[in-house]
């Protein structure tokens, strides 16, 4: 007997829409959802090595309580009332001493959050958090700024596009199976493709264009992309002088940043400057300029990413086939949205911690602004943290000074299904049962077609573990506000949330999703709404004024690392996902280490061939790894894999295997764009020398 | 050669190793050997561009196979009905003459039994009227089921669309 169930993914934060099969009660077989047009069964190998993760028996079977120092390995197995005691217990004091406040909870945010905010909520805290100073947060407040919707807002329609620039968005690599399916398509029926990055990666290779541009230039290349699209008049005006504001600020602003200068800035030639402008106009407005991953981890990223975002503005794209298009929730479809699980539970009077801390960037609910109120106890103390299914240590920069931050809390907890670096320095771990071990909360999917998707329980846990709802009920339960949480099963969950949408549960057993639109729904371009205070696209921004930052920034040329120095970047491979996978065995498998790109002519400087170990140091920090010489890297730039030299013993396959890229990036946890108070990874200059 | 072909839209292939895992799952192949493998190579440059290619290898399962005439034992065997090449692991006795033979290396080497395992197109879902399990959730549905004629005709349909 087979039995078949719908559900999502959870090798990665992409959750793609998947079929399992499972033969008494054992999973036998992965797929992607074969009714999701651009799925249709494909699944990249970390979806199909959630196989071998689920019969893994390297990952947390009980709950674990701290016996010896933290960070020191020594546990002891807990059942879950007494780890849950331990953990309320402590709770309780934190928040007598100093208000339910000095309670924290980061996740890494996503289509389930409803669950953990409403859970923080219920504590009586302000303080949730997410991952995304580490991911986009400087893109994200960059398109608020520009057109009132964050970046989750704002999605690419690749489908109906004819050329998609990309800055350093690895999109076959650090891949979305849906989208790679959607871009190929496009590309087969003639899209173009310019692809502009530091380093010759896979995308780089399907491209039609590719830039190898200096490190941190990327704002001067769009500066002078603008110059040449607003003098030739490349724009679309009709569309410009109906919504947008501050073009001719933007003009006179651009004026000096001419594409030779631009040159002598990124290495990149004038003239292929000259001809993206015109290309790209030519193709208006189904052009896609995205807005950027790995393009937002410098000092200066707020401003790029904003100013990719102002180009899209220019070619009129906004809310038009294979342009951008404004994502649309269950009410633009005329359905009620799902009931949220805090809609019963008091509004905290409190105030995030950093609200109104000094030298504040824009918005709220930064984690590197956790760090520091945990650190300083101000603007007043953060005494307990929960991380759920997320590993600050292993993201944020520097892992040593993140521990030293965490050593003012009186208590540190992870949950997670994974050994995690945060977990191995907590006080507890809760084994959070895997994906295809727990039914999720019903997740909402934004976009032109908007739907509800459900994550639903395969199997049985194989260990010990409970899932996130469970956990937190059993948690408020004991803190003495299980009324706000009084769900007893999942499904009790789901009828709550479903209340009034006219949607049931069995309704998700044919697909696993409920479509809410028929077809994507567009706003009328005659009238669009976008959510500034002028409801136009706000080139000079009413916001950032608000907050005393400039819209339009000058320009600053980023620092040439000296001889024998880099600027230490990272990214991504299809096989791994983030710090999670390294020591799954099939992934393992295909990369079990981490390499370190550098170009030849810098190589041959320093006397390194290819395949050469390598000490690469900062700050007295250093480690080895293998060198991969190659002429596909900037000179100023060496490269690594993010997510290996795992530290947690128990990961027996990926314990200490590669280099982690954080632990170079000393110093840089509380380096972070000004504006957009996203981290500045890649401000990070290492020094590398062949090992003796 | 099989009745079957799995045609490689080099165009779409991304190197994703996902086919590989995709193999190793469905067949509970342990670590080491692999049925079928992303070869990488480059990049190149070409007219500016980085290229590089993944090279798809799984088994061509020959129509005469030198594995099944290297084997001894009559392990190594060819279906009659479609041509599919696979091992009767009871009669193999890890010899490894068809390692030898093979020019392709497709046999692989299980340490953990002393037997040879090798891609037999996941036979079991064929007999199904499924897919290859390579095939069935390739990331970018770069792999393609087809008849060893359809693959030429795929050959020069996407041919002419690179030249036009």
């Amino acid at each position: 007997m087979v039995d078949s169930i719908y559900s999502m993914c959870g090798m990665c934060a992409v959750r793609c829409p998947i079929r399992v099969e499972v033969e008494e009660g054992t999973v036998k077989w992965i797929e992607g959802n074969p009714h999701v047009p651009g799925i249709e069964g494909s699944l990249c190998a970390k979806g199909s090595a959630g196989l071998a993760f689920e019969y893994d028996s390297e990952r947390p079977q009980h709950p674990m309580i701290r016996t010896g120092a933290r960070g020191s390995g020594q546990w002891k197995k807990a059942t879950w009332d007494e780890a849950l005691d331990y953990i309320s217990e402590r709770l309780k004091t934190v928040a007598q001493k100093y208000g339910p406040k000095a309670i924290a909870l980061a996740d890494r945010g996503g289509p389930f959050t409803d669950l953990t905010k409403s859970f923080v909520k219920a504590l009586g805290s302000p303080n949730y958090f997410d991952h995304d100073d580490t991911c986009a947060k400087n893109v994200n407040i960059a398109c608020q700024s520009l057109f009132g919707y964050g970046r989750g807002d704002v999605g690419y329609d690749f489908a109906n596009t004819k050329h998609i620039v990309l800055y350093g968005r690895n999109v076959f690599e650090s891949l979305q199976v849906k989208e790679v399916n959607t871009i190929l398509d496009a590309m087969d029926a003639g899209a173009k493709m310019t692809y502009i990055d530091v380093r010759a990666t896979v995308t780089a290779s399907k491209a039609d264009k590719f830039l190898l541009i200096r490190p941190g230039t990327d704002y001067a290349f769009n500066l002078a992309l603008i110059h040449v699209i607003l003098k030739e008049k490349l724009y679309d005006a009709d569309f410009c002088n109906k919504w947008v504001t501050g073009l001719a600020e933007l003009e006179s602003f651009v004026s000096a940043y001419t594409p030779e200068w631009a040159e002598t800035e990124t290495g990149i030639p004038a003239y292929d400057i000259v001809n993206l402008a015109r290309e790209v106009s030519s193709a208006k407005p189904k052009v896609i300029f995205h807005g950027g991953w790995m393009l937002a981890r410098y000092i200066d990223s707020f401003y790029s990413s904003r100013s990719v975002y102002v180009l899209n503005a220019l070619m009129g794209n906004i809310e038009t086939k294979g342009g951008l298009i404004i994502a649309k929730g269950p009410k633009d479809a005329g359905a009620k949205p799902l009931k949220s699980l805090g809609e019963g539970i008091p509004e905290v009077k409190d105030k995030i911690v950093d609200a109104e801390m000094p030298n504040k960037t824009m918005g709220t609910g930064h984690m590197v602004n956790l760090y520091k109120a945990i650190n300083t106890g101000q603007p007043y103390p953060v005494k307990a943290f929960i991380a759920y299914r997320y590993d600050p240590i292993a993201s944020l920069p520097d892992p040593e000074e993140q521990k030293k931050v965490l050593d003012n809390l009186d208590l540190l907890v992870s949950i997670d299904v994974n050994y995690s670096e945060t977990g191995w320095y907590s006080d507890v771990i809760l084994p959070e049962a895997t994906y295809l071990e727990r039914s999720n909360i019903i997740s909402t999917q934004r976009g032109p077609k908007p739907g509800f998707m459900m994550r639903r329980q395969a199997v049985q846990p194989r260990y010990d573990s409970k899932p996130a709802w469970e956990i937190f009920r059993l948690i408020l339960e004991r803190m003495g506000a299980g009324q706000y949480f009084p769900y007893k099963g999942i499904e009790e969950i789901w009828n709550y949330q479903l209340e009034g949408t006219g949607v049931r549960i069995e309704d998700f057993n044919a697909k696993g999703l409920v479509g809410l639109a028929k077809g994507p729904i567009l706003m009328d371009r005659n009238d669009l709404k976008f959510k500034t205070p002028s409801g136009k696209i706000e080139i000079m921004s009413q916001a950032l004024a608000k907050n005393k930052f400039e819209s339009l920034a000058p320009y600053v040329s980023p620092k040439k690392p000296g001889k024998g120095s880099f600027r230490l970047t990272f990214g991504r491979t299809a096989v791994h996902a983030h710090a999670q996978s390294q020591n799954n065995i099939y992934l393992n498998e295909i990369i079990s280490e981490n390499v370190l790109w550098i170009n030849e002519t810098e190589a041959k400087g320093l006397g390194i061939k290819d395949g050469d170990t390598v000490e690469v140091s900062s700050d007295g920090y250093s480690g080895r790894i293998k060198a991969k010489v190659t002429p596909f890297i900037h000179p100023e730039a060496v490269f690594m894999l993010h997510g290996f030299g795992n530290e947690i013993p128990l990961k027996t396959r990926s314990f200490k295997k590669g280099l982690r890229d954080t632990k170079f990036q000393q110093g840089l946890l509380e380096t972070v764009d000004p504006v957009g108070g996203g981290v500045a990874y890649l401000e990070c200059i290492v020094s590398v020398n062949k090992a003796k | 050669m099989s009745i079957y072909y799995i045609h490689q839209d080099q165009k779409r292939c991304i190197g994703c190793y996902a086919c590989e895992v995709h193999c190793k799952t469905k067949n509970n192949v342990p670590v080491g050997p692999r049925f079928c493998r992303i070869m990488p190579v480059g990049p190149k440059m070409v007219s500016g561009i980085p290229k590089m290619n993944f090279v798809f290898m799984p088994c061509f399962h020959c129509e005469k196979p030198w594995c099944v005439s290297a084997c001894p034992t009559g392990a190594m065997q060819k279906r009659s009905k479609d041509g599919i090449v696979f091992v009767d692991q009871s009669l193999c006795v890890g010899c490894k003459s068809c390692i030898t033979a093979c020019p392709w290396g497709v046999p692989q080497w299980n340490q953990e039994t002393g037997k040879v395992i090798k891609c037999d197109y996941c036979k079991d879902r064929v007999d199904k009227g499924l897919k290859p399990a390579c095939v069935t959730k390739c990331t970018a549905h770069a792999l393609k089921w087809v008849s060893a004629a359809e693959a030429s005709a795929l050959k020069r349909e996407r041919f002419a669309k690179e030249i036009t």
